[in-house]
C-alpha cells in the first residue's frame, strides 16, 4: 500500500540526480527489490507513472529486479533461500540466521538523456 | 543484524515475491531513445528482470544517453530524518515508542490508560496519526501528557518527517516517553523508521491468532508486541497457545505483554516495563 509513496520519493531523488548530470529526461531507472523489502512489484509499477507524471522520469523505462532471500545458517553453515515466510536454514531448519540478500530496495543506476551541445 | 535494535537478523522478512514478471511492461516510448539497435547482441529480451544490463552503450555519445550509477536506497532520504529524530530524542533523553496495529485493535484505549497510570510519575507526549480527524487527541488530551494530533490525509502510515514537524514542541524539556500512535495499519507503517526507539505492535483477541504469521513483516520488526482486550478472551473461541506459538514462530524471543486495558488486567506489567525503559 505504501508503493506511490516510495515511488513519489524515488522520483524525487532520481530527478534531482539526473540534473545534477544536467540530463533533461530520464530513459531507464533500475530498482532492485529484495524479497524482504516489504515491497511488492507489481504495486510499484502501477504507482510509478502516477508519482513521475510531469517530471523529467515521465514515460522512463523502469526495470525491477528482484532478489530472492539468502540467508546463512549459523549452526551448519549453508547458504539458502527459503521462503520469506518461514526464514529458516532449509539445510538443517535452524532460526539462527543471518539475512545475506533480499533486505534491498535502491535505484542501482539510471540512463539518462544529457542534451548535446 | 537487525538496524533497529541488533536483534536476531532472522526476525526481518516480509512476503515474498517471486515470481518472474510475464507481463510486458508498457511504457510509451515518447522519448526518442534507439531502444532497438541496443539489443542487437545476445540476451533474449523477455523481461525477466534477471539480467544484468552491463553491455556497454556504444551509442551515449551520439544520441546524449549515459548511465549514472546511483545506488541509492528508495527510503534513504525518510531514514535520513528518522535518525536525525532518533539522535535530537537520545540526546534529551527520551525513549520513544512507535505502537502499531490494524484499525480498532485498541492503540488509543491503551494510551488513555497508560496515560492515567504514568500521570505524576513519568512525563509523557503523545504524537497520534490518522488519515483524518483530531478525535483520537481529544480522547487522549487532558491526561497529563501533550499530544500532537497528525492527519495524514491520504497517506496510510506516519513518515520520518511527520514526526520531525511536530518534535520540537510535542517533547518539552523533561519528558521522558514519547507515544508515537501510528495510523492504524499492519503493513504500511513496518517500512517506515520514524526515530522511534522501539516498536510496538498491537494485536487485538478479536483478531485471528494466527496474523503474526500473515503480517511477519511488522511482527518481526516489532522488539515489543502486545495481546490486547484479554478481557474478551471468554467470549471468544480464541486460542492464546497458538497466538503466542505464532508470535515466536516469527519473532523468535519476541517480548509479549497480555493486557486489557478495559479491566486493567495485565497492565502492571506495561507499566512497570515503561518506567524501567525510562529509568
Amino acid at each position: 500500500m505504501h508503493e506511490l509513496s516510495l515511488a513519489q520519493s524515488m522520483v524525487e531523488d532520481i530527478v534531482a540526480a539526473a540534473r545534477r548530470e544536467g540530463a533533461d529526461r530520464i530513459v531507464r531507472i533500475r530498482l532492485v527489490v529484495g524479497a524482504l523489502s516489504g515491497v511488492d512489484a507489481d504495486a510499484f509499477e502501477f504507482a510509478f507513472p502516477v508519482a513521475a507524471e510531469g517530471t523529467p522520469a515521465a514515460g522512463a523505462d523502469l526495470r525491477i529486479r528482484e532478489v530472492p532471500l539468502a540467508v546463512h545458517c549459523r549452526d551448519c553453515g549453508a547458504t539458502t533461500s527459503p521462503d520469506p515466510l518461514l526464514c529458516r536454514c532449509e539445510t538443517c531448519g535452524s532460526a539462527a540466521v543471518d539475512v545475506t540478500a533480499g533486505r534491498e530496495l535502491k535505484v542501482e543506476a539510471l540512463e539518462i538523456h544529457v542534451p548535446v551541445g | 543484524m537487525c538496524k533497529d535494535c541488533g536483534c536476531e537478523s532472522a526476525n526481518a522478512r516480509a512476503t515474498g515475491h517471486g515470481h518472474p514478471h510475464p507481463h510486458p511492461h508498457p511504457h510509451d516510448h515518447a522519448h526518442p531513445h534507439p531502444h532497438d539497435h541496443a539489443h542487437a547482441h545476445d540476451h533474449p529480451h523477455d523481461h525477466d528482470h534477471a539480467h544484468d544490463h552491463d553491455h556497454p552503450h556504444g551509442h551515449a555519445a551520439e544520441d546524449g544517453l549515459r548511465r549514472i550509477e546511483m545506488e541509492r536506497s528508495l527510503l534513504a532520504r525518510n531514514d535520513e530524518i528518522a535518525a536525525r529524530n532518533r539522535a535530537w530524542l537520545t540526546s534529551r533523553g527520551i525513549v520513544a515508542l512507535n505502537l502499531i496495529s490494524s484499525p480498532g485493535a485498541g492503540k488509543t484505549r491503551l494510551l488513555e490508560r497508560t496515560l492515567d497510570l504514568l500521570r505524576g510519575r513519568l512525563a509523557c507526549a503523545v504524537v497520534t496519526g490518522d488519515l483524518q480527524t483530531d478525535n483520537d487527541a481529544r480522547r487522549l488530551a487532558d491526561r497529563g501528557a501533550p499530544v500532537r494530533q497528525i492527519e495524514t490525509r491520504s497517506s496510510c502510515h506516519l513518515n520520518a518527517g511527520h514526526l520531525r514537524d511536530v518534535l520540537p514542541e510535542v517533547a518539552p524539556p523533561g519528558t521522558r516517553l514519547l507515544f508515537i500512535e501510528n495510523v492504524g495499519n499492519l503493513v504500511c507503517p513496518a517500512a517506515f523508521d520514524l526515530g522511534e526507539h522501539f516498536k510496538v505492535a498491537l494485536l487485538s483477541v478479536t483478531e485471528g491468532e494466527d496474523k503474526p504469521l500473515k503480517y511477519p513483516t511488522l511482527f518481526s520488526a516489532a522488539q515489543i508486541a502486545i495481546l490486547t482486550k484479554t478481557d474478551l478472551i471468554p467470549a471468544l473461541d480464541w486460542n492464546l497457545a497458538e497466538c503466542r506459538k505464532a508470535l515466536q514462530a516469527v519473532h523468535p524471543g519476541m517480548f509479549v505483554f497480555e493486557l486489557s486495558a478495559k479491566t486493567g488486567a495485565g497492565m502492571d506489567g506495561w507499566i512497570d516495563y515503561l518506567v524501567r525503559l525510562a529509568g
